[in-house]
């Protein structure tokens, strides 16, 4: 039983498609990630699930409920932390979660039983009273979250919840997220963080240009689409290498800018011979899902 | 376009809960900057000009004013709340975006805010009315407390503009010529400062049609001491106003938010 589905959903603005024929289904439980550049239509898919916008094509059903028809009765079982923050910059943490659980109709009793624990989940007990403005980046981020879990939600929306962060901050938010998973919480999160995907997802679904263009578990879609390790090449002598030897000695050679991306199931012969040369710089890794990633949606910029 | 009537539901009261609770932490600085102004002008020109004055509409010009004074300062009250702290709540902070991912849709988000700027415009209005009693303007007390649903009726009508407004700017900027175009025209026009019998009958035609002339009508006979001739007609037009504009703001609202 789907906790949401979505088929055939298509959303256009005048000439332009931003969201082409998708099919998404969330099993109870599960962290589904939409990986996507910027303009792959993410954020119109999260707006489309939340019934904010009509779709021009396809139908939704989250939480049993036909989307957009019964929206407001999915959105009271339904947390999303948006990809701005939009705290209340005028209220202290505490006064946001009041505020923000009203707007369920949750009564003062309810909010003062409930809030608490959404405190301590978001490491903020000690700066309950503190307003919004004197908070790091970080600690908004975690209210934003806790904001999002003051309706007990069965399901929660993340749009690109770590963008901005700083390596610890994200972790913590991380922490959070595994977490909630791990009370049984059923997640959708999109996020351009290829590891943030890998380590939360249980699937993922790849879009560009508003098509679903791949889909799985992490694991799967990286032994689907590529060879399991990556060595990056760059140096004076980097060209010249790979001109002469880089056909033979990888897989799949790629080129962006000065560095030269070459993919291979032989990644320690290869350090051993690329060490031996001279001017040459590298560094090997194994593959991940970024880089299935920059394979599927390609190297240029999305602006 | 999606010109469906507006939905109502009680789901409103929490953004109206929502402002309320900000105007409390800020509630010192907006009282004085709400009423500081229509209040020196009433007191400054009424005491100032009435004594070089005979009797304004047979009455002392300070009584005269103080009539126009409600109405103006609750329309600028409603006016600015929708326009500058909407505009805020709507664009800048993106608290608007916030709720619309809870269970509200936005006409409840924009009738929470609809009813919340004449709430606190009705206070500007309030403001004055103590004034009025303090000086002992009115002619019947009684009479006077009557101005206490008109000036919530006046902030709906010019709030439900003032919100028109709002989901056409693209700035803070673009509010000044509502300023310009509308609300000073008003002051001006519509019998604040003199009765607008006073005016070239052409400008008398476009007083006419204008709300805050149809909220002088009401509020004025009532400090005077008697019941506003067609008060029902002219809290129609108020209403009306009011109406139309939170309708036609809805429509700009869903155009702009969710497409």
């Amino acid at each position: 039983m789907a906790i949401l589905s979505a088929r055939g959903l298509g959303k256009r603005y005048g000439a332009a498609e931003v969201v082409k024929n998708l099919d998404l289904d969330l099993a109870p439980g599960q962290c589904l990630g939409l990986l996507g550049p910027n303009g792959a239509g993410k954020t119109t898919t999260l707006r489309l699930l939340l019934g904010l916008i009509e779709p021009d094509a396809g139908s939704v059903r989250v939480l049993g409920l036909p989307v957009p028809h019964a929206a407001r009765e999915a959105r009271i079982r339904i947390g999303v932390v948006p990809q701005m923050d939009n705290l209340d910059p005028d209220f202290t943490v505490r006064e946001n979660l009041v505020a923000y659980g009203r707007y369920f109709g949750l009564d003062a009793a309810t909010l003062a039983a409930r809030i608490p624990a959404l405190l301590d989940f978001a490491g903020l007990t000690a700066r309950a009273d503190a307003r919004v403005p004197t908070l790091s980046g970080g600690m908004k981020r975690r209210l934003t979250l806790a904001r999002a879990l003051v309706n007990d939600p069965d399901l929660l929306f993340l749009d690109e919840p770590t963008t901005g962060l700083d390596p610890q901050a994200r972790h913590v938010i991380w922490q959070g997220l595994r977490r909630l998973l791990g009370e049984g919480k059923t997640m959708l999160l999109t996020t351009h963080f290829m590891e943030e995907a890998e380590r939360l997802c249980d699937r993922v679904v790849v879009l560009d240009h508003g098509r679903k263009i791949a889909e799985g578990a992490p694991r799967e879609l990286i032994a689907q689409f590529i060879e399991p390790t990556v060595v990056e090449i760059h140096g004076d002598a980097a060209e010249a290498w790979a001109e002469a030897r880089g056909r033979g000695a990888c897989e799949r050679l790629e080129q962006a800018g000065e560095t030269w991306f070459c993919y291979t199931r032989e990644g320690a012969a290869l350090a051993d011979s690329l060490a031996a040369e001279p001017g040459l710089r590298f560094l090997q890794r194994p593959s991940n899902l970024e880089d299935v990633f920059l394979k599927l949606t390609g190297r240029e910029l999305r602006d | 376009m999606n010109f469906a009537p507006p939905r109502f539901s009680l789901r409103f009261v929490p953004v109206w809960r929502r402002n309320f609770l900000v105007w409390k932490k800020l509630a010192l600085p907006s009282v004085l900057g709400n009423l500081a102004d229509p209040m020196l002008y009433m007191l400054g020109l009424g005491y100032g000009l009435g004594r070089l004055l005979p009797d304004v509409g047979g009455v002392p010009y300070l009584t005269f004013l103080a009539a126009g004074t409600v109405c103006y300062s609750t329309m600028n009250s409603a006016t600015f709340e929708t326009l500058y702290s909407g505009f805020s709540r709507m664009h800048v902070q993106k608290t608007w975006e916030a709720i619309l991912n809870t269970p509200l849709n936005l006409d409840d988000l924009l009738m929470g805010e609809w009813v919340w700027a004449a709430s606190k415009s009705l206070l500007s209005g309030l403001a004055i009315l103590l004034v009025i009693w303090l000086l002992q303007l009115q002619e019947s007390w009684l009479l006077t407390l009557w101005i206490v649903p008109v000036a919530f009726l006046i902030g709906l009508t010019f709030s439900g503009l003032g919100l028109i407004m709002t989901a056409l700017s693209p700035s803070y900027d673009f509010f000044m010529y509502y300023f310009t175009l509308a609300i000073t025209p008003m002051v001006l026009l519509c019998g604040v400062f003199y009765p607008t019998d006073q005016l070239p009958a052409f400008l008398q035609h476009v007083a006419a049609v204008l709300p805050l002339t149809h909220a002088i009508d009401i509020v004025r006979p009532l400090v005077l001491g008697h019941i506003p001739p067609g008060w029902a007609w002219h809290a129609l037009v108020l209403f009306a106003y009011g109406a139309l504009g939170f309708w036609l703001a809805l429509v700009l609202t869903r155009r702009r938010l969710l497409r």
